[in-house]
């Protein structure tokens, strides 16, 4: 944590952030910003531009204006200082298929470098967890896509960060293990990790404390899921989402 | 230190897992070996000779003689018409034609110069060269019985010897094992490194690494070292099978052979990353490493001599790294040429390494 986080608490935050390529605004003038400890919902439909603003926060792709700070680091010139404090699992899966549980656990805690002792020691405090130690030398091409993405989970955050950013963490898994999964969420943010998730799943969103809604590149709604619901007047976030969903379309119409 | 120890860890484990690897890397050199120095081979034995003997002297029957009993002859036809050999060249029935015209022993009794006409069917251009070659030494060595023989002191104008330096039964495979060993690292260093790097943007892992704060020179050593490893183990290889297999004699220090390598591989291994941080699909970065290849192998002098290329190619030779490893490459094993015969070409290597290197690490982009 340095001085200009300490003021005020703000891990993640990002002023008029745009993204464009070529003529096409993929992320237009976002405002918004992250308490330490929250777990922070990106929702949105396909396209909206979530996946583009997660990897501008995470230093993997230049902003096209906006001020943009990210464990009290400018995205601009100190990306790899927040590179240093960030947690990573991306839509893609990205762990590598060909190596073991273990090998992939040991690559990823080195080149974090942490002591081949501490990685030994979490990855197995992690698989005991999961419950799936006798997995440890299995390749990861041969496991269910949902431990596939528990897996990808506890790498992220094997290095202790102080951010992870999770972009549909849960896309395509059953509802038991989205449940377990969200389950793993809940703990790392207990354990003081912030959390920055994207998802198509309404439900989950009220899993967060605060969410925000994109739609076409703009947040159309950021407040937490209960406060959501009494302004739009809808009994669930799905009626919510279709409500702005609807309201968009007819602004477009005009 | 220990995160270039890390990737060249996972590195090694990817490319041993992997069941196609190992037979790729192991049975190239030698498929390349045996198909490159016994097929494509420019040797030529039995060169069909048609003869025509318009002098028919003892100094003509001599001359013959000297080509009947050359093992790359075989005498095809004779006859006192030389538009009979004409004919049969024009078939393609013979390779080359001597004409022996009247007079022939006169003008070497008289001491002035005595002609000989050769023609050559020269369809295939390096065939053709050689041919003659191979002709002009039958004659040669004729002409130096001759010298020898006639008394009083030598003539005051020497000769000019052609003699095979350094491969003096003139062994094609002598000749082209070191550049096939050349081609065969190249192809390792220029695709392993430079496909990996490719195959991770594929799959999407790079993002992972890119997320860490990793160095970029980190990145690309712990890209680089586990494959520049693998290319000198498949040199070694190439190396042993061409002295065990092919008898292939190494004149020069084998330690050298090795030095250069290690250097040239930066080069070459360079390149190929770079390629890789300009391109996203292994199909793009396969298309302009091969572009580089083509251009590189074709010039470099492996199948077709540098001397008889125009100004341009030469100059452009200049930034082929093939062409000068190739040209070590021979000067050590066939040769025997040591450190010092070697040392500018080897600095100058070493500057393209690092400039390749430094390049490769500067367009690698952890930040699109
Ligand atoms: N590199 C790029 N070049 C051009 N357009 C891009 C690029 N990356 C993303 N886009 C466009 O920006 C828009 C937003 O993409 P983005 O991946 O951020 O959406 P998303 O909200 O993550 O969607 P999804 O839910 O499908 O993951 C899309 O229309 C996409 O086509
Ligand atoms: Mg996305």
């Amino acid at each position: 944590m340095n001085e200009a986080e300490e003021k005020n608490g703000k891990v993640i935050e990002a002023v008029e952030l745009v993204k464009r390529f070529g003529n096409f605004v993929a992320n237009d003038r976002l405002t918004f910003s992250v308490q330490r400890g929250e777990i922070f919902g990106f929702l949105g439909a396909n396209g909206a531009g979530k996946t583009t603003a997660m990897r501008i926060l995470c230093g993997l792709s230049k902003p096209t204006s906006g001020k943009i700070r990210v464990a009290g680091y400018d995205v601009y010139t100190q990306s790899e200082k927040i590179k240093q404090r960030i947690g990573y699992m991306s839509q893609r899966f990205s762990l590598y298929e060909d190596l073991t549980v273990w090998e992939n656990f040991r690559f990823f805690g080195g080149i974090y470098r942490m002591k081949s002792a501490l990685i030994r020691e979490r990855a197995d405090r992690m698989l005991g967890r999961l419950g799936i130690l006798e997995l440890r030398d299995t390749v990861i091409a041969s496991l269910p896509p949902g431990i596939r993405q528990k897996l990808a989970f506890s790498i992220a955050i094997l290095h202790e960060p102080e951010i992870v950013f999770l972009d549909e963490p849960t896309g395509g898994v059953d509802p038991v293990t989205r449940r377990q999964f969200w389950e793993m969420i809940y703990e790392a943010a207990a354990s003081g990790i912030t959390v920055f998730v994207t998802t198509h799943y309404m439900d989950e969103a009220e899993y967060c404390n605060r969410i925000s809604i994109m739609v076409d590149g703009k947040i159309e709604a950021l407040d937490t899921p209960e406060q959501l619901k009494k302004t739009y007047n809808a009994g669930s976030m799905n009626d919510v989402f279709l409500k702005l969903a609807r309201r968009n379309e007819e602004q477009k119409k005009e | 230190m220990r995160t270039i120890f890390y990737i060249m860890q996972k590195e090694f484990i990817q490319v041993f897992r992997n069941r196609m690897m190992l037979p790729i890397i192991f049975l190239m050199p030698l498929m390349q070996l045996l198909i490159l120095s016994y097929a494509v081979t420019f040797e030529i034995k039995n060169i069909r000779l048609h003869i025509t003997d318009n002098d028919n002297s003892v100094a003509s029957r001599a001359l013959l003689e000297h080509f009947r009993s050359s093992e790359f002859y075989h005498i095809f036809g004779e006859s006192a018409d030389a538009s009979f050999g004409m004919e049969q060249l024009k078939k393609g029935d013979i390779h080359q034609q001597l004409v022996i015209l009247p007079g022939f022993e006169k003008q070497i009794v008289t001491g002035s110069t005595a002609g000989v006409q050769v023609i050559t069917d020269a369809i295939n251009g390096s065939a053709a060269a050689l041919m003659n070659a191979y002709t002009l030494s039958v004659i040669e060595s004729y002409n130096r019985e001759v010298l020898s023989r006639s008394p009083g002191p030598p003539p005051k104008q020497v000769q000019v010897s052609r003699r095979y330096w350094f491969n003096p039964a003139l062994d094609y495979k002598t000749y082209m094992i070191p550049g096939i060993l050349v081609l065969l690292v190249t192809l390792i260093g220029m695709f392993l490194a430079g496909m990996n790097v490719v195959r991770e943007k594929e799959i999407g892992t790079i993002e992972q690494i890119n997320v860490t704060p990793i160095r970029k020179v980190q990145f690309i050593a712990g890209k680089l070292l586990p494959f520049w490893i693998i290319a000198l183990a498949e040199l070694a290889f190439g190396l042993a099978l061409a002295v065990l297999l092919f008898n292939i004699p190494i004149v020069g220090n084998i330690f050298l052979i090795f030095l250069v390598a290690s250097v040239y591989l930066v080069v070459v291994m360079g390149l190929g990353l770079f390629i890789s941080t300009i391109t996203n699909t292994q199909q793009q970065s396969m298309f302009l490493s091969w572009f580089f290849l083509v251009i590189f192998i074709l010039m470099s002098g492996l199948f077709t001599p540098v001397e008889s290329m125009p100004r341009w190619a030469l100059q452009l030779n200049t930034i082929n790294p093939i062409a000068y490893f190739i040209r070590i490459m021979r000067m050590i094993m066939l040769k025997g040429s040591g450190f010092q015969d070697i040392v500018q070409p080897l600095i100058y290597l070493s500057v393209y390494g690092i400039t390749m290197l430094s390049l490769a690490v500067w367009r690698y982009r952890k930040t699109s």
